[in-house]
């Protein structure tokens, strides 16, 4: 579903990435691990087109992300392409970012009418199912500066998957959130996770969270995956040196 | 000297009806038109193609840095050599805008600039295609933004208005003017003219000010 080949990112002299190669299986639930600043948010930046790669190619569901062919050359992708390959990827960002000029329910309903032309009463209607699923069906007029944080990300998780995406993208999803909100917007995403057949691509800095939901957890270190396994291998008997001084830093935290 | 009620009473109707009407018209007119061309301006800035963002830009440095009475004295005087011919009140209304909207437009650039960039990375992660963007989220947070100080430069073209006087518009100043030469004696006209200007700007301000409060909800 997703394939990194040799991909390198760098920010000026700063280089995040190095020669990355990864692929996730499609419905697959892989979390990124590190420390902060090993590159796990630039994956998810770079997948969501948000950010373009220094070198190497992306691929998603066989199609090329990064890139496109003109003729029979490899030239990088323009926006028409990006919107094309854009459709099956949804992102649910750390800091929420709903938009604070329309209510819930407007949050909701703006891409699915704007960009797939549905509708605006059919998305409505879905989208209030999505809020009643992310238990806020009472709040669809609300506005995001009357929710609480943990209330806004369950918002926004709805809004991403009122787009149907095949891909989820979740970036440190509960890390802005007061601890005492954090176990909600948690259990909802296991609830997802295990319901469908999303493929799930998670970076996140809690572990147990990491655990339940993941097929594969993937250890990075300055640009580059150090470990892989399942959770349970990872979590339990780490391979690497690095991988043991990382969770034990976290979990002693 | 000694204030002349009678007096006073005798043109405060006129200065109420004319001069204070001419005034808001030429405020109103030129405040809608300089709050509608700053914000394309402002969008034209911004522009991709260098060949819509320079001239714009270039264009509207040129007339920041000109004074707007030069503006006002070419649009009258000159350009009906070019075949353009309008009403004195119109061509003050035109002046005021685009003089204005060079400045509306740096409040909109700001108020753009202010939008946070998760904002725009929401909607790149929907999908929401360009324009939606712009209309949907981008331009309503900005504007708001943008509306205390939009609502400042009311209060300034309303109080630079008298200026068109200098193009025959016989605002609520210019019209204190000829009654004051009439006697040769100003006191009163301009005092009655003055104070109007004091009981709508302040006035004008609160509301401005309490409008911003209930749009930040």
């Amino acid at each position: 579903m997703i394939r990194f080949d040799k991909v390198g990112k760098r920010f000026g002299d700063v280089t995040v990435l190095r020669e990355l190669d990864f692929h996730v299986e499609r419905g697959e639930r892989v979390t990124l691990i590190g420390p902060s600043g090993s590159g796990k948010t630039t994956i998810l930046r770079l997948l969501m087109t948000l950010e373009r790669v220094t070198s190497g190619t992306i691929h998603v569901d066989g199609q090329c992300l990064s890139h496109m062919r003109r003729g029979d050359r490899q030239v990088p992708a323009d926006e028409r392409h990006l919107r094309q390959v854009r459709k099956k990827i949804g992102m649910v960002f750390q800091q929420f970012n709903l938009f604070p000029n329309m209510n819930v329910l407007r949050n909701i309903t703006e891409a699915p009418v704007r960009a797939l032309g549905v509708p605006r009463e059919q998305a409505e209607e879905k989208a209030r199912e999505l809020l009643k699923m992310v238990d806020l069906a009472g709040k669809a007029h609300a506005h995001p500066s009357q929710l609480s944080g943990g209330q806004q990300q369950r918002v926004a998780i709805a809004r991403a998957l009122a787009m149907e995406p095949e891909v989820l993208l979740l970036d440190e999803v509960t890390s802005a959130l007061d601890p005492e909100l954090v176990s909600g917007v948690q259990n909802l995403l296991r609830d997802i996770a295990h319901q469908g057949n999303l493929t799930l691509l998670c970076v996140t800095h809690e572990m147990n969270f990491a655990r339940d939901i993941s097929h594969r957890v993937l250890m990075f270190d300055q640009g580059q995956i150090v470990e892989e396994g399942s959770p349970e291998q990872i979590f339990t008997e780490p391979a690497q040196q690095r991988t043991r001084d990382f969770l034990q830093a976290v979990l002693n935290a | 000297m000694i204030w002349d009620w009678d007096w006073t009473l005798e043109i405060l109707p006129g200065l109420l009806t004319q001069g204070l009407l001419v005034t808001l018209q030429a405020t109103l007119g030129g405040a809608v038109l300089a709050f509608v061309l700053g914000l394309f301006v402002a969008l034209l800035r911004r522009s991709r193609r260098p060949y819509i963002s320079r001239p714009v830009g270039a264009i509207s440095e040129f007339i920041r840095g000109t004074p707007l009475l030069v503006q006002l004295f070419v649009l009258y005087y000159v350009m009906p050599d070019f075949g353009v011919r309008m009403t004195a009140l119109t061509t003050g209304i035109i002046g005021l805008g685009v003089h204005y909207a060079s400045y509306t437009s740096e409040v909109y650039r700001a108020g753009i600039d202010g939008v946070p960039k998760g904002q725009w990375e929401a909607a790149i992660a929907l999908n929401l295609p360009r324009r939606w963007t712009w209309i949907g989220v981008i331009l309503p947070q900005a504007v708001r933004r943008s509306l205390p100080a939009l609502g400042n430069y009311l209060v300034a073209i309303f109080k630079e208005s008298p200026q068109l006087s200098v193009i025959t518009v016989v605002d609520v100043i210019g019209l204190a003017r000829e009654l004051g030469s009439e006697r040769f004696r100003y006191l009163e006209p301009m005092t009655v003219a003055g104070l109007f200007f004091l009981l709508i700007a302040i006035p004008a301000s609160i509301l401005i000010r309490r409008m911003e409060r209930r749009l930040d909800t």
